[in-house]
């Protein structure tokens, strides 16, 4: 393209981008409305990403419930979605504290086997002071603690002595201290769950939240003595395997599978009777999800944009309509097919983009305040951006070039007349 | 001198369904630089089509058509709108104003299709606008001025790329007899001041402001005559 050609381009193109937005200005509501079909399947695709990837990038730090080279066993998978319902994990043998202390003297690389279990709905009282609902009662060992990935804030921890000898000593999570305990020290008193009194022998460090949720409501009790008073017939324990590195990760869940198929009598070629959860395979698992939910919201969104294109053909026809004196005024003086051409697409484009403009920033705006609501830092997923407002151009020339072609062939002569 | 305008044996012929219409029935015609030519004729008798013809809107079914020595007849869209935009200035009866339009971006239109920078743009179409003694009413909008405002702001439009040749269809048509007497004034003084005119008028007096007066009857110059 020569540089004359060029910069007769450029020139077109700014002009027509002055004449689209005095057209637009001149058609407010309707372009409004227009451009608000835009903006609605925009948001969708760009708010439900925004929101996806703010958990996503949570996800890393977030997920790694339990310490790094961990994994859980227990009967049930962590997350199910979709077909497999929980009927096929139901008739398993439950996990119990026989198969897991056979696991734990027989493991050798492993440098921790902790156990928990626990259930919700105790009565956890201190005086007449009665911990929430929602603290749950936790039965576990001397490794609990650090499975939740926190220490000893005061007092000392449960000891393999309290599990061996089922006794009732308690550590707190900050959540039971902060509600049965407010101007008291808890150390030394005792509590009773379900009327059974327990000693408070150390408290646990505050974790805060995570995902909107608290991590320091529990009561930690020897998982002995949680059995002996607490347990039900369908109590089924998890199981919580440290590996000594990152490198040994593997070998250490193959030889604790493998032992645990042993004493569980897993003939061989059969899958296992129970679920190894890693952080690794959670996160994979929430990736499914989230893959599902991406795939969903982008079919939503194409529909909408869809017919948000539909709908600025249709402005743009009534719009081609409504002008046709002007286009052959603008003819006949001078402008060229490319022209009214260019102008026609230009104001289509505009109106599209702008409404993509208008989506993407509620979108980004809609998808950080799910992101604060579960307190993760905010972001913009800058890919989405670009897809979207790409998108929106490829639907304002989609869509906007059989109006602005109709417009372009228009006769001189034949709209000039036109009343 | 050499000539502006020259038709050989121009027809146009309109299909209407089955039916052929002959709106120009072979036009010799040729004008040079500077004349003021009247066009008169019964409506139906071809002067539209002529004019048409003449101001590149159209295109003959046969004959030559050569404006300046380049040979319209030959040309594609696109080299008509390039003609029409810099050597053609149209006035309309209706006046043809963009409505949404301030006077001086109307005015600037032509301008924006024959690709001028805009500070360019700008200082032309207030030397236009100056021209037709409306530079302080630039800033309003056609439904903000009178009809003969509104005359005046087209033909700054049709005088603001320097044509060769300014087309008026019944430019007095709309307009009370006062104003269509100023803008009769404004043709004579342009054309005092060299521009070629080509008016199309149904009346005799405005005829007479003309040197040249053409009357079309079925598609053919029945007269061409000078006037006193």
């Amino acid at each position: 393209m020569s540089k004359s050609k060029r910069s007769h381009l450029k020139n077109t193109v700014k002009e027509s981008l002055r004449m689209a937005l005095e057209a637009i200005r001149d058609n407010k509501l309707r372009s409004v409305l227009t451009l608000l079909g835009i903006a609605i399947g925009v948001f969708s695709v760009i708010g439900v990403m925004t929101a996806i990837r703010t958990l996503e990038t949570s996800i890393e730090s977030g997920l790694n419930v339990f310490g790094t080279n961990t994994f859980l066993i227990q009967k049930y998978p962590a997350v199910t979605i979709g077909g497999h319902s929980r009927r096929k994990y139901r008739n398993r043998r439950n996990i119990t504290y026989d198969q897991f202390k056979e696991l734990k003297r027989r493991a050798r690389l492993p440098i921790m086997v902790s156990v928990t279990d626990y259930s919700g709905g105790q009565t956890i009282k201190y005086r007449d002071k009665q911990a929430k609902k929602n603290v749950y009662l936790q039965g576990g060992d001397e490794g609990s603690l650090r499975t939740f990935n926190t220490f000893i804030g005061d007092g000392r921890n449960i000891t393999a002595h309290d599990v061996e000898f089922s006794r009732r000593v308690t550590v707190l999570g900050m959540d039971a201290v902060d509600q049965m305990f407010p101007f008291e020290d808890p150390l030394g008193k005792i509590i009773t769950i379900n009327g059974i009194g327990f000693t408070v022998v150390g408290i646990a460090e505050r974790k805060g939240k995570m995902f909107g949720q608290s991590q320091d409501n529990y009561v930690l009790i020897p998982i002995t003595t949680y059995l002996q008073r607490y347990g039900k017939r369908w109590t089924s324990l998890a199981i919580t395997v440290e590996a000594p590195s990152a490198e040994l990760y593997d070998k250490t869940r193959d030889e604790v599978i493998g032992i645990l198929r042993m004493i569980r009598k897993v003939p061989p070629g059969k899958e296992n009777d129970f679920e190894v959860v890693s952080n690794a395979q959670l996160i994979e698992t929430f990736g499914q999800f989230t893959g599902g939910v991406k795939l969903f919201a982008l079919a939503i969104s194409i529909i909408a944009l869809l017919v948000a294109g539909i709908g600025i053909m249709n402005i743009m026809l009534v719009s081609v309509s409504e002008r046709i004196k002007e286009i052959g005024i603008r003819k006949a003086i001078g402008a060229t097919r490319r022209d009214i051409l260019i102008q026609f697409l230009t104001e289509a484009v505009f109106l599209s983009e702008f409404g993509g403009i208008t989506g993407v920033i509620l979108g980004v705006l809609g998808g950080n305040l799910v992101a604060m609501a579960f307190n993760i830092p905010a972001v913009i997923p800058l890919d989405w951006v670009l897809i979207g407002l790409a998108v929106c151009s490829v639907i304002g020339v989609g869509f906007g070039i059989y109006p602005a072609y109709r417009a372009a062939k228009l006769d001189p002569i034949t709209s000039l007349r036109y009343e | 001198m050499n000539d502006l305008i020259t038709l050989k044996g121009v027809t146009r012929v309109y299909e209407v369904g089955t039916e052929k219409i002959h709106a120009l029935a072979g036009v010799d015609l040729t004008i040079r630089p500077n004349e003021y030519i009247s066009t008169m004729g019964p409506s139906g008798s071809g002067k539209s089509t002529l004019m048409n013809i003449i101001g590149c809107l159209d295109t003959p079914t046969s004959g030559t058509y050569e404006f300046e020595g380049e040979p319209v007849h030959k040309m594609d869209d696109n080299q008509l709108a390039s003609i029409r935009n810099r050597k053609i200035g149209f006035v309309f009866q209706t006046f043809n104003l963009l409505p949404k339009l301030t006077a001086l971006r109307n005015v600037e239109l032509p301008l924006i299709y024959a690709n001028v920078p805009r500070d360019e743009r700008l200082e032309q179409a207030e030397r236009a606008l100056r021209r037709v003694g409306l530079i302080d009413r630039m800033n309003h909008k056609p439904n903000e001025l009178s009809g003969g405002q509104r005359q005046r702001v087209a033909i700054a439009r049709a005088l603001v790329t320097n044509p060769s040749v300014i087309l008026a269809d019944e430019p007095t048509g709309n307009l009370d007899s006062k104003s269509g007497e100023d803008i009769m004034r404004l043709f004579d003084d342009l054309h005092e001041a060299g521009n070629t005119i080509i008016l199309v008028t149904h009346e005799e007096y405005i005829a007479k402001h003309a040197q040249r007066t053409l009357h079309i009857l079925d598609g053919k110059i029945n007269e061409d005559t000078l006037n006193g």
